[in-house]
């Protein structure tokens, strides 16, 4: 009797748990949200107000101002289309790479399985390291070209791994028969395992462009002193860094950091964040069923 | 590899040569997936394994403008340089310090926050609770340095304004201006934007438990607590084996990103590690081969490690990672 009550009737200690479990959770979700509540109310207050500070997450003189003042600088509307560009460009890049060695090393009877594996996966170990990447990429005359954004990081042992992996788990047959039908490697390719491959692809699409949308420092080390090829989260980063202080060496005479510090500090900066952050924040959910299931299979293979 | 072996069987008529078909003629066969794989094979080559070539400078004066082969070789000056450097142990218990602190908070709160939220009843809190704790992650390291300074400001910071308004300090406390802060700084950070993500992997092994077992222990009167302990870590612990092992792979190789972005000139000898070193002296001050050394050391410290998490892990679970 006391056995199944027990069963059914929460005891004190598991409903304390509760209530400190449910707490916490509570916590962390306003750890987590808190900040980026409070960025888009300064992004949205008057910005001479915003010096007075105690701003939570309300605006308090609302205004869409500091959004009409930074689209007036050149940077950030050259960094928004760099940036879009390096995306779709590097997604796509990455997309290609990652099915075709994914699909070619799927491939039992391919003579060059075994080399091509282990040549891709020692490049997850080691590296050549920052400065012989630098010489390389500046002997390859990339400085200062908008490929330096796409081709040295195109392939990613782990993507190929994981779209392998993938690859592995689909029925054999549907390869053979077409093969039956006279079908060559690429039409299986293209025509069987790419269509198969969807949910794959949509975790791998998500990694890369986050991963392409997010990187600052490939501009900082290569375009640095390309303005045509700067990217938002750069411009980002010279403007935040410049309250600061430190950087110095890079700041040139009238670059934007400069006039934005001269505008208003706060509330521009904020806004610059929001618009560097958002749509990344507006697909992600989404595409969140596809991502849990693609972080799991790369982790249980690799 | 059944397929694999009838299928060649039946290319191949028994009255040819027993011998297996020279490379050449598979490669023929082969060119369309040879075509798919070479060129994306060949830009790893150049841009993963040519730098390897680079490592050479290490041991040389680097010139700009000369090949490889017109460098004035120097042995292992630029090492004994590094290693009588006293800037290079400053750098490197930053290094170590951060790493160490980034693997034992970044490993555990994570499999803890997967523990807890498992344990949520409602599923939309759940769910809620989930979604919340990725959006951190997708987040660059240049927006989270930007939040992370603004939420520590002396003037209106977040974190002052409430540790005020709790009376635990009655004045702002510097945290962007005073060394000892900043490994805190940075763990946390990386706490802030990672828990949720990290927890993904635990979460789907949690998911994966016989459900029958938590019934059982439900019916014999054991607690949230006592089941949690007995069944669900027990669960999952290879999972935490083997992402313990890759973490202390990667141990000292922690970049540089946050601290570049954290750090400032105030708090330079607790924020320099490493990768940053290497680029400010050189790149910044044009010390190539001097900074290649400094590479170097680091990779090769990171392989060490790797080998030895690996050799450990095997000895004790029979399998390998590698």
């Amino acid at each position: 009797m006391a056995r199944t009550k027990a069963a059914f009737k929460p005891s004190l200690s598991d409903r304390v748990f509760d209530i400190v479990n449910y707490t916490f959770m509570t916590l962390v979700m306003i750890v987590t949200l808190y900040p980026f509540l409070n960025v888009l109310a300064i992004s949205l207050n008057d910005s001479v107000d915003t010096v007075r500070g105690g701003i939570t997450i309300w605006p308090r003189q609302f205004t869409f101002e500091n959004y009409v003042q930074i689209f007036q600088y050149e940077g950030l509307l050259t960094g928004a289309k760099i940036t879009v560009l390096r995306t779709l460009a590097g997604t796509l890049l990455g997309l290609l790479s990652g099915t075709m060695l994914g699909y070619v090393l799927s491939r039992v009877d391919f003579q060059g399985r075994k080399f091509m594996s282990t040549f891709l996966a020692l490049t997850m170990y080691f590296s050549g390291g920052m400065i012989p990447v630098f010489i390389l990429i500046r002997d390859l005359n990339m400085m200062n070209t908008f490929l330096v954004y796409i081709i040295p990081g195109m392939v990613s042992a782990f993507n190929v791994f994981v779209i392998r992996s993938f690859i592995d788990g689909l029925p054999y047959s549907l390869q053979e028969s077409a093969k039956l039908d006279g079908a060559n490697d690429f039409t299986i390719y293209y025509r069987i395992i790419l269509p198969l491959c969807k949910p794959v692809l949509a975790t791998i699409a998500l990694f890369l462009a986050v991963g392409q949308w997010n990187s600052w420092f490939d501009t900082y080390l290569y375009n640095g002193s390309a303005p045509h090829l700067t990217t938002l989260q750069f411009e980002l980063m010279k403007v935040l860094q410049s309250t600061q202080g430190q950087q110095s060496g890079m700041m040139t005479g009238q670059n934007m950091a400069e006039i934005v510090k001269q505008v208003s500090p706060e509330s521009i900066k904020m806004a610059i964040t929001i618009v560097v952050t958002v749509p990344i924040l507006i697909v992600y959910p989404f595409l969140q069923r596809y991502f849990v299931k693609g972080m799991t299979l790369g982790a249980v293979k690799s | 590899m059944k397929a694999v072996t009838e299928r060649e069987g039946s290319v191949q008529p028994a009255t040819r040569k027993k011998k297996k078909k020279g490379f050449w003629a598979t490669f023929k066969e082969q060119k369309i997936l040879y075509g798919m794989s070479l060129p994306f094979i060949i830009v790893v080559f150049i841009f993963s394994y040519l730098p390897i070539w680079g490592w050479l400078m290490a041991f040389q004066s680097y010139r700009p403008g000369r090949s490889v082969f017109e460098q004035k070789w120097v042995g292992f000056d630029h090492f004994v340089a590094l290693f009588t450097d006293e800037k290079f142990y400053l750098v490197l218990r930053n290094t170590l310090a951060m790493s160490f602190m980034g693997l034992i908070v970044g490993f555990t709160i994570p499999i803890l926050f997967a523990v807890l939220l498992n344990e949520l009843r409602g599923s939309v809190f759940k769910r809620t609770v989930q979604t919340i704790s990725y959006l951190p992650h997708f987040v660059s390291w240049v927006v989270v340095a930007g939040i992370v300074t603004k939420m520590l400001s002396v003037d209106g910071g977040a974190v002052n304004q409430l540790l005020l308004w709790l009376g635990i300090i009655d004045q702002p406390i510097q945290f962007m201006a005073q060394g000892s802060w900043f490994w805190y700084i940075v763990t946390g950070s990386d706490l802030w934007k990672e828990m949720g993500w990290n927890a993904i992997i635990y979460l789907a092994a949690i998911s994966g438990i016989d459900q029958e077992q938590f019934e059982a222990a439900k019916v014999d009167g054991a607690s949230r607590i006592r089941q949690i302990w007995h069944i669900t870590i027990p669960s999952i612990a290879p999972t935490i084996a083997i992402l313990l092992i890759m973490s202390i792979g990667h141990l000292i190789s922690i970049g540089f990103e946050k601290q570049f972005l954290l750090g400032n000139p105030l708090v330079v000898d607790y924020s320099q590690v490493l990768d940053l070193y290497a680029l400010n002296y050189g790149l910044g001050m044009g010390r190539f081969s001097f900074g290649t050394a400094i590479g170097m050391f680091n990779s090769i410290v990171s392989i060490i490690l790797l080998l030895i998490a690996n050799g450990v892990f095997k000895k004790f679970t029979k399998q390998s990672i590698m």
